[in-house]
């Protein structure tokens, strides 16, 4: 359990969120090309990383807007939060 | 060749106070070379690396484990064993699991303390209701023993339920199982590691691995904490730790790893006599034989490695198992853990060659991989000894979430496992 900063709302209780797993895998721009793999590769495949990792958050209990966080998973510290369409802090 | 354990070595060690046992498996230095290494030396890694020694006749193999044997999610879990899954595929994958189970302490003269105690399933909604008939009823097209309780007769099984129809979910129904039931986690792992040692398998402890070298498409060896290790096969059951270990190959998994949290009271004397599961309120408890009960919580919804989970998880478990058994609401909890399980989007297992020859898996056992053990070991021993998967888990290979042919158990087997 951690405290998470939204960034509309402010720090709030991570109880209020729903997580929405790794981020920025970008949707198939002509799905009807693709092929048996890559549809596996975008709906399944996960990268399920130990350490820093991009994922999707939603304030679900609150504003009910979505945002990014970099998060290390091997011991839960927020490293960065920032909004949908923004790009993925390199530090 | 080791002592067999029996009342007469019991009595004989008696006489010595006990301070004359063998030790129950060696501490090696690993060998340059193997002909297969297991990753992972949990029960399932464990059990793969005996049934590869004792029916597939490959001895000179390794199991490397970064901690201690039987430290990870198998001296995690909440010990429930049981076989009632709605699909085929499933109900033989489990089910032959639960056949071995029922002769295991004779076949590894260890006493894992395999309790057929029954599991019962209960039902809170007209949904519930519904799919647990369906289920009772494929269970038993696939000669798995299962029965339908109505509310009367689930108090009669388990009489400290509250069965009263005014609680926010009320009891309907339940299933019951009464093959199923629990055994002692850690003496699995003790037994299949003593059994494994014993036929010269090597079990090799703090040895986390830290590389996967390949030539090609094909594995050469295991880069370690102890230096590297050749072979020509690598069979990987590392759990949580899954996609850590694919990621090192250039593979990556259908997993999400996440915490999955278990709890246990103070110790009481014997209350419930089975274990009781409630998927919709999502409690279960059962009662170990020192006195605690055991109660498994949830999963949190956002991967972790930190073998920590949120305390909301907890406090939810508790609210349901307090409405169902208001005679509870006295006792102490006495710990709280969690384990990271690596859950599958179909909610079922993987055990299966991957696109490297020579690399095989068997993880995404998510919250409920206790239970499968014995089977999981005997048939990836088997995938990984003729190349090529046994017919009772040909279904769960990787290939699926590109087929689109998945065991969804999610709805079916439930939230717990």
């Amino acid at each position: 359990m951690f405290l998470i900063n939204c960034p509309y709302c402010g720090e709030r209780d991570q109880q209020e969120f729903k997580a929405g797993g790794e981020a920025h895998i970008e949707r198939p721009k002509q799905p009807t090309e693709l092929s048996d793999d890559e549809w596996a590769e975008y709906l399944f495949m996960r990268k399920n990383i130990k350490g820093v990792q991009f994922e999707r958050w939603n304030h679900a209990h609150g504003c009910r807007k979505w945002f990014n966080m970099a998060r290390d998973t091997s011991n839960d510290e927020i490293k960065a939060i920032y909004k949908i369409g923004e790009k993925p802090p390199t530090q | 060749m080791r002592n067999k354990y029996s009342i007469f070595s019991l009595f004989k060690n008696a006489l010595s106070y006990h301070e004359n046992w063998q030790r129950a498996w060696k501490d090696p230095t690993p060998k340059k070379e193997y002909d297969a290494v297991i990753v992972g030396g949990g029960g399932h890694g464990l059990a793969t690396a005996y049934y590869l020694a004792k029916k597939h006749n490959m001895q000179n193999i390794a199991v490397v484990e970064k901690g201690w044997i039987g430290g990870g999610n198998t001296g995690r879990n909440t010990t429930i064993i049981r076989s009632n899954y709605l699909w085929d595929a499933s109900a033989g994958l489990y089910d032959h699991a639960l056949k071995i189970w029922e002769g295991l302490s004779q076949e590894l003269n260890y006493n894992v303390m395999f309790s057929q105690r029954g599991v019962m399933n209960l039902a809170h909604n007209l949904q519930d209701v519904r799919d647990l008939k369906r289920r009772t009823h494929a269970n038993r097209l696939n000669g798995i023993d299962a029965v339908y309780l109505n509310t009367e007769e689930v108090k009669k099984f388990c009489p400290i339920i509250n069965t009263s129809q005014d609680i926010r979910y009320p009891v309907l129904g339940g299933t019951l199982q009464r093959r199923a039931g629990t055994a002692r986690h850690d003496a699995v792992a003790w037994g299949y590691a003593r059994g494994a040692d014993q036929m010269g398998v090597d079990i090799i402890q703090n040895c986390e691995v830290k590389g996967i070298k390949r030539s090609g498409d094909t594995v050469e060896g295991i880069e370690t904490t102890k230096g590297f290790i050749k072979t020509k096969k690598i069979g990987v059951v590392a759990a949580g730790h899954s996609s850590v270990v694919a990621n090192m190959a250039g593979l990556k998994l259908p997993l999400e790893s996440k915490p999955l949290q278990a709890l246990v009271s103070e110790p009481v004397k014997p209350i419930i006599d089975t274990v009781v599961m409630s998927n919709a309120v999502h409690a279960y408890v059962s009662q170990s034989d020192k006195g605690e009960l055991v109660i498994g919580a949830g999963t949190d919804d956002y991967i972790s490695y930190s073998q920590k989970g949120s305390h909301q998880i907890v406090e939810g478990t508790l609210n349901a198992i307090l409405e169902l058994y208001p005679i509870f609401s006295r006792m102490r909890m006495l710990r709280q853990w969690g384990g990271i399980v690596d859950i599958c989007p179909d909610a079922s297992p993987i055990l299966s060659k991957t696109s490297i020859k020579g690399l095989y898996f068997n993880c995404g056992w998510g919250t409920g991989g206790f239970k499968a053990t014995p089977g999981s070991g005997d048939l990836f021993a088997h995938t990984i000894a003729n190349d090529e998967p046994h017919k009772l888990n040909a279904a769960f290979n990787l290939n699926r979430f590109v087929s689109g042919d998945l065991v969804d158990e999610h709805g079916a087997a439930a939230v717990a496992h």
